[in-house]
């Protein structure tokens, strides 16, 4: 048996998962493990300019490839940083395994130089965490971290390592055989019974509908649920993460659900008598109201996570299990049907939402951020990766760009953090370097983490840029001009000039002002072989419609006028 | 439409008891803890203690909650990797007991006199008594540990503390867990506070 430092045993550990990009930034009490990567040259280390831009470099490595993201960064300001991207992952159910470096074993306690209790930190927003203090039991922690990050609902999951045990010199035997942990992994399917109750109500519906989160597809479930929605006839809303779970050109497909979601997905849920939920959690983003949510359905709710069932909405038949698994078990039983009646009143919703569509209008000399996603869409055939920020351009991608894939939408939705945009196209691009990667963000969550157009250009990472600069904190605007009288208060904000800022960097870029000129420019941007800059200069009160008002009921959306009607709105 | 739909704080409220078997590990009363703030679940009382086999603990969960609270408590609960099994006990007929030492005036002979008479009735006893205060201790159901309390008030209580609830199904109703840690530390059992 071979023997090896805590740092070479970290190495290993990580290899052995098959994860060979790793994103990080070091520091003293870390070293020892950077030390011993020039062990390692199969290992690629993406040297970031922040460590919440590792967290989410790995993050978005993690949802666009299906793999672990690993992010490192050292004790004390190094893990705090660490932090939103672990939140952002918790609540997106992303797996990562995150290495901290910590102080000495010998200090820990006595607030050393560069000391934070990291675990006790991270403690509400892992899955799990662990301090390691032998570097004989590194090994199999670091092997268990990986299992529980990836395996039931994914998540962060994090490792703190006393610098001393990085370097403590141990017999190394990489634990093979299985992970055994008691109680940990639900069922992957369920009951005949269970099956019964649903196939019961599914087959009986005459008004059904489909909601499909991200669970469907990290459980491998697509093909399953767009056999059953194709079989039974029903049509599916989709979650913001949930976008690419069924195919958004797909006739049965209504788009996104929810306060910004489709008319005729939040008609459709609020009328129907039959919901089936997979793999989504009724987040109050996408239910409104809950006393008034969908309040003449049964409700079939499918998830991985026992506790997800009835936390928000009482369901009728809830299923604890692999959505993959339980559909399959579903499917034989379900009959073949259409349901015409309801399909054309979707059709009717749906046609009163074109009549008001911004991009058939005129708008003149005015851009709007919804014309750019939509021509972002068109010219890159729908085929991109987009990975977006948060605010009012993240509700325009979902809105605008019809993503027909799994793994195509990569955002911060249940965190909503601002920031996340391109550090997460970075590492989405470095996962998937064959697909187009686009990261869109608008002109104030760019300005959090754009230091990281450093990394873009030494890993030579090809994203395509856009930020849609409004001028504004422009979701927060929204709020202003929707609920507090028009007073925009610290919402107005100075930029840089993003395409001196891209020149800096050696980033070629350019400005869009004009609708005409979008095609173009993204004709150009996709011809560069680097990472490139598009900044679209929009109007500034532009809005994001249907909205429905926080804790309103779902059916109850503000719209734009139609052609020729008031604004109902200011 | 008629939009009415019964929510979930509509159940009654009432005192449950969850048994939870946890790895006998450092931090795991710090994660059952954190997830009961978090989850803003409010807790009566919570005891731990270890089990006959040396890695694993037992915690003891009161909550005033709603049924269906229970169940998201059990099954967040269950979700904590150190948790290895849960029960909510108080579903099925189960034992519970408190201790309470409570410190009682004892300074006349009226007091004295009550205080033996007290000891008569509950299943109580005085472990220590002085010129000035007396220590009753009792061991019983949580409702009878109150009653006695409020027996006592009158005498005058100066001091008292209280284990909390524990609680163990009744019959053949187990819970226990073969399970073994796969680390040396962890099966280390004396060696490591589960705090
Ligand atoms: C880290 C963080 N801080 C604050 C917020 C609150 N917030 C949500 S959207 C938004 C405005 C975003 O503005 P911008 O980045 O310009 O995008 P736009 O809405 O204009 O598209 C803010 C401040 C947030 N989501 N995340």
């Amino acid at each position: 048996m071979a023997m090896l430092t805590g740092a070479e045993i970290i190495w290993e550990c990580i290899l052995r998962e098959g994860v060979n990009l790793v994103f990080g930034y070091p520091g003293g009490a870390i070293l020892p493990t950077y030390d011993a990567l020039s062990k390692y040259p199969q290992m690629h280390h993406v040297l970031v300019r922040h460590e919440q831009g590792a967290a989410h470099m790995a993050d978005g490595y993690a949802r666009a490839t299906g793999k672990v993201g690993v992010a490192i960064a050292t004790s004390g300001p190094g893990a705090t940083n660490l932090v939103t991207g672990i939140a952002t992952a918790m609540l997106d159910s992303t797996p990562l395994v995150c290495i901290t470096g910590q102080v000495p074993r010998s200090v820990i306690g006595s607030d050393a130089f560069q000391e934070i209790d990291v675990t006790g930190i991270t403690l509400p927003i892992t899955k799990h965490n662990y301090l390691v203090t032998d570097a004989a039991e590194l090994a199999y922690t670091i092997k268990e971290a990986f299992f529980i990050a990836r395996t039931g609902r994914p998540g962060p999951v994090l490792v703190d390592v006393p610098k001393d045990v990085q370097n403590q010199k141990v017999e190394f035997e990489y634990p093979e055989g299985e992970i055994r942990l008691p109680g940990y992994l639900p069922p992957m399917t369920t009951s005949d019974d269970l099956v019964a109750s649903a196939l019961e109500l599914i087959n009986k519906a005459e008004r059904p509908i489909i909601l499909a989160g991200h669970g469907v597809m990290m459980s491998g479930a697509v093909a399953e649920l767009r056999e059953l929605a194709e079989r039974a006839g029903i049509p599916v809303a989709l979650t913001l993460l949930g976008k690419g779970a069924m195919p958004e050109e797909h006739p049965l497909t209504l788009g996104m659900m929810g306060m910004h979601g489709t008319a005729a997905a939040n008609h459709a849920i609020q009328q129907s008598d039959v919901l089936i939920a997979l793999g989504m959690r009724f987040d109050d983003r996408v239910t409104g109201n809950i006393k008034t949510y969908s309040p003449d359905s049964k409700k079939i709710h499918i998830d991985i996570d026992p506790s997800e069932l009835n936390k928000n909405i009482r369901v009728d038949v809830g299923i604890a299990g692999d959505i993959h698994s339980v559909l399959k078990q579903i499917l034989p039983g379900v009959k073949p049907t259409q349901h015409g009646a309801w399909l054309n009143q979707i059709r009717d919703w749906q046609e009163d939402t074109d009549e008001r569509d911004i991009i058939k209008r005129d708008t003149g000399e005015t851009l709007y951020g919804a014309q750019v996603i939509n021509d972002l869409w068109r010219f890159t055939d729908g085929k991109a990766v987009t990975v977006t920020d948060v605010g009012q351009h993240q509700m325009l991608s979902a809105q605008y760009y019809a993503h027909q894939r799994p793994a195509t939408m990569i955002t911060s939705g249940g965190l909503g953090t601002m920031g996340f945009g391109l550090p997460g196209a970075i590492g989405a691009k470095l996962g998937k370097p064959e697909e187009e990667v686009w990261s869109i963000s608008g002109d104030g969550g760019f300005q959090m983490t754009m230091c990281e157009l450093a990394t873009a250009v030494q890993e030579n990472a090809a994203v395509k840029i856009a930020i849609i600069n409004n001028g504004f904190l422009g979701m927060v605007r929204q709020w202003q001009e929707l609920f507090h009288g028009r007073r925009y208060n610290e919402t107005v904000m100075f930029s840089p000039d993003f395409c001196k800022v891209a020149e800096a960097y050696g980033i070629p870029s350019r400005r869009v002002t004009t609708r005409a000129e979008i095609e173009e420019a993204i004709a150009w941007a996709r011809s560069i072989e680097g990472p490139t800059l598009l900044e679209f200069v929009v109007e500034k009160e532009e809005m994001v419609y249907p909205m429905v008002p926080a804790g309103a009921d779902l059916h109850a959306m503000l719209r734009r006028p139609k052609p020729g009607e008031a604004e109902e709105a200011k | 439409m008629v939009y009415a739909q019964q929510t979930m704080e509509m159940q009654p409220r009432k005192k449950h008891i969850l048994a939870a078997l946890v790895e006998n590990k450092p931090g795991v009363l710090n994660r059952v803890a954190s997830l009961f703030r978090r989850r803003n679940f409010n807790v009566d009382s919570l005891t731990v203690g270890r089990t006959h086999r040396p890695y694993m603990s037992r915690m003891t969960i009161a909550v005033d909650a709603t049924r269906g609270d229970a169940n998201r408590i059990r099954q967040n609960l269950y979700k904590l990797i150190n948790v290895i099994d849960v029960a909510v006990i108080s579903n099925e007929p189960h034992v519970s007991r408190d201790l309470a030492l409570i410190k009682v005036r004892s300074d006349d002979a009226d007091s004295r006199n009550q205080l033996t008479e007290l000891c008569e009735r509950y299943p109580a006893r005085i472990v220590d008594i002085g010129p000035k205060v007396a220590i009753v201790e009792i061991t019983a159901q949580e409702d009878i540990v109150e009653s006695l309390i409020a027996a006592l008030e009158p005498i005058g209580i100066v001091e008292m503390v209280r284990t909390g609830v524990v609680a163990m199904g009744r019959g053949i109703r187990i819970l226990d867990s073969d399970y073994e840690p796969m680390l040396p530390s962890a099966a280390n059992g004396n060696a490591v506070s589960i705090v």
